[in-house]
């Protein structure tokens, strides 16, 4: 008992640790993707590379003047960003980042909760990351944060119920809500090619979540100064760019875990690897899969110009959702064809 | 818009496969302290008022390139050369001052193509910034070139002309030295 509490104590910080790494050095690969699609260089003073900048940044984040506007919710005001940052790195713990470690006869699984209903709390803990936004530009006591708070919270909130939708089709044909069972399903055959439409839809909504371009509509300098953190300055904007950042992160790793295999390599029956060796390969090819969605993201970024907020509105109500419900019958349909077809039989 | 045009989907994965061939295009910066842009020969940058080969100052302030200017970039008050001066200045008139506003200029070379004197040509030295308007406009302190430290500009010039420069037999190619042997011949 001891042993498995010092374990998942262990797990947890490396994976805390692990998401804030790859979330500091997404900053870093964001901008060098965006250079490279640009034709140009990008940061490259800082140490070899540039591979310095994330600290560059993250200590000029906190060496900046941290400014409260006076009119304020001062409580509200710091709950918002901690809010976002909690939500961010609260959904991380039912990835399952691997097989399962046995070292001196005790099997250590990498994955920190399999909790039955992993999806059930994924989603209520992303629509938690609502209220970090609307928190925030609420209490900054600025019409411009509160209107771009109001525009991402509803612009989640339509996009949710197409990703609930879309997932609700995955649990139809997988029969779990659990991630890891989800996960052991695939080692043959992988979710997308029973689900492309559902994983089209679920990508489309992920984008839309993360308020990520182009669905940024939240941000939009243009018309709202700076969206829900106009008012905010230094480390507590830091806390919002970074929990975005952890949330691509993330749901990067919830793709590849739903649709794409997870851990699971192709033909892994046929690779003579075993043990402990497999599960380290099997750890490297998922992180493998999370960095090409999390390029993946950039990628749509650099290439998509923003959606006008009515575009966005007709796309998540009366595109993705019927889309969605549609999805859901047509798996109906192919999961009971032998019964449908009895059933058609004795009728004629 | 046709059912494949609705979808959209066609058309982004068009745009995604054109963001990707940049991806691995080489990028077109020249990282400027490190790197410098290699230049054209005849690259048409910050002034210079020649000296000619004693040292004297080839501008005789006439004014031409003032006029030719476009941008009227250019100023000069002229003043007249005292005796004793030869060697300073190569004909009886000269500048006194000679400004151009380098925040005028655009760098059309009229005014070297203007100049009678071959005194004025336009360089390959970029024109450093600054952060005041008054110190953009050069005076002499920085358009005559240094007598230890001459400015080649021998890209600019045709290969007539510098025939042309070698022929004393213009007065107008004679060096104060030049003037002063003539004048000893003839007194002979």
């Amino acid at each position: 008992m001891e042993i498995f509490l010092l374990y998942k104590l262990i797990l947890v910080i490396i994976v805390f640790a692990i998401a804030l790494g790859i979330a500091a050095y997404s900053t870093y690969a964001e901008r060098k993707i965006a250079a490279f699609m640009q034709d140009r260089v990008g940061p490259d003073r800082a140490g070899p590379f540039g591979l310095m900048q994330p600290l560059a940044d993250g200590l000029k984040m906190f060496m900046k003047e941290e400014i409260i506007p006076a009119m304020s919710n001062k409580f509200l005001f710091i709950l918002g960003p901690c809010l976002a940052m909690l939500t961010a790195c609260m959904t991380g713990v039912v990835i399952p980042w691997g097989g399962s470690l046995t070292i001196a006869g005790h099997e250590f699984p990498l994955q920190i909760a399999d909790i039955n209903i992993a999806i059930l709390y994924v989603f209520a803990v992303v629509s938690f990351g609502v209220y970090g936004i609307m928190i925030g530009g609420w209490a900054s006591n600025n019409k411009y944060s509160l209107m771009g708070a109001l525009r991402a919270s509803s612009q989640m909130i339509s996009y949710e119920l197409a990703m609930g939708l879309a997932l609700v089709a995955l649990i139809m044909t997988t029969g779990s809500l659990s991630l890891g069972d989800i996960v052991k399903q695939q080692s043959g055959l992988w979710n997308i090619f029973l689900q492309p439409l559902g994983f089209l839809i679920f990508l489309i909504c992920a984008f839309a979540e993360l308020n990520r371009a182009p669905f940024d509509l939240p941000e939009c300098e243009t018309e709202l100064v700076g969206g829900y953190h106009t008012e905010y300055s230094s480390m507590k904007l830091g806390f919002y760019l970074f929990a975005e950042y952890i949330n691509i992160f993330i749901s990067s790793a919830f793709i590849a875990s739903l649709y794409f295999g997870g851990y699971n390599l192709p033909f892994q029956q046929h690779i003579p690897l075993d043990g402990n060796w497999l599960t380290i390969v099997q750890v490297i090819f998922f992180f493998g899969k999370v960095f090409f969605f999390i390029f993946f993201f950039m990628w749509i970024r650099w290439t998509l110009p923003r959606f006008r907020y009515d575009q966005l509105m007709n796309l998540g109500w009366k595109v993705l959702l019927p889309l969605a419900i549609a999805n859901i019958l047509i798996t109906g349909l192919v999961m009971m064809r032998s019964e449908l077809f009895h059933f058609f039989n004795q009728l004629f | 818009m046709s059912f494949a045009e609705k979808l959209y989907l066609p058309a982004i994965t068009q745009g995604m496969t054109i963001t990707l061939k940049h991806f691995f295009k080489k990028s077109a910066t020249i990282k400027y302290p490190e790197q410098k842009r290699e230049l054209a020969k005849i690259y048409r940058g910050q002034h210079v008022l020649k000296r000619d080969e004693i040292g004297a100052e080839r501008c005789t302030a006439c004014g031409l390139c003032a006029v030719a200017c476009p941008a009227e970039a250019i100023t000069m008050d002229a003043a007249e050369r005292k005796k004793g001066e030869e060697r300073l200045y190569r004909e009886e008139k000269y500048a006194a001052t000679y400004e151009i506003n380098m925040l005028r200029c655009i760098f059309c070379g009229l005014c070297e193509e203007a100049c009678p004197k071959e005194a004025i040509f336009l360089t390959d030295r970029i024109v450093p910034v600054d952060t005041d308007r008054k110190r953009m406009v050069y005076g002499k302190d920085k358009l005559v070139e240094p007598i230890d430290d001459r400015v080649d500009v021998s890209q600019r010039q045709s290969l007539e002309m510098e025939l042309f420069k070698q022929n004393k037999f213009h007065y107008h190619n004679q060096t104060a030295d030049d003037k002063l042997i003539n004048k000893k011949n003839e007194n002979h």
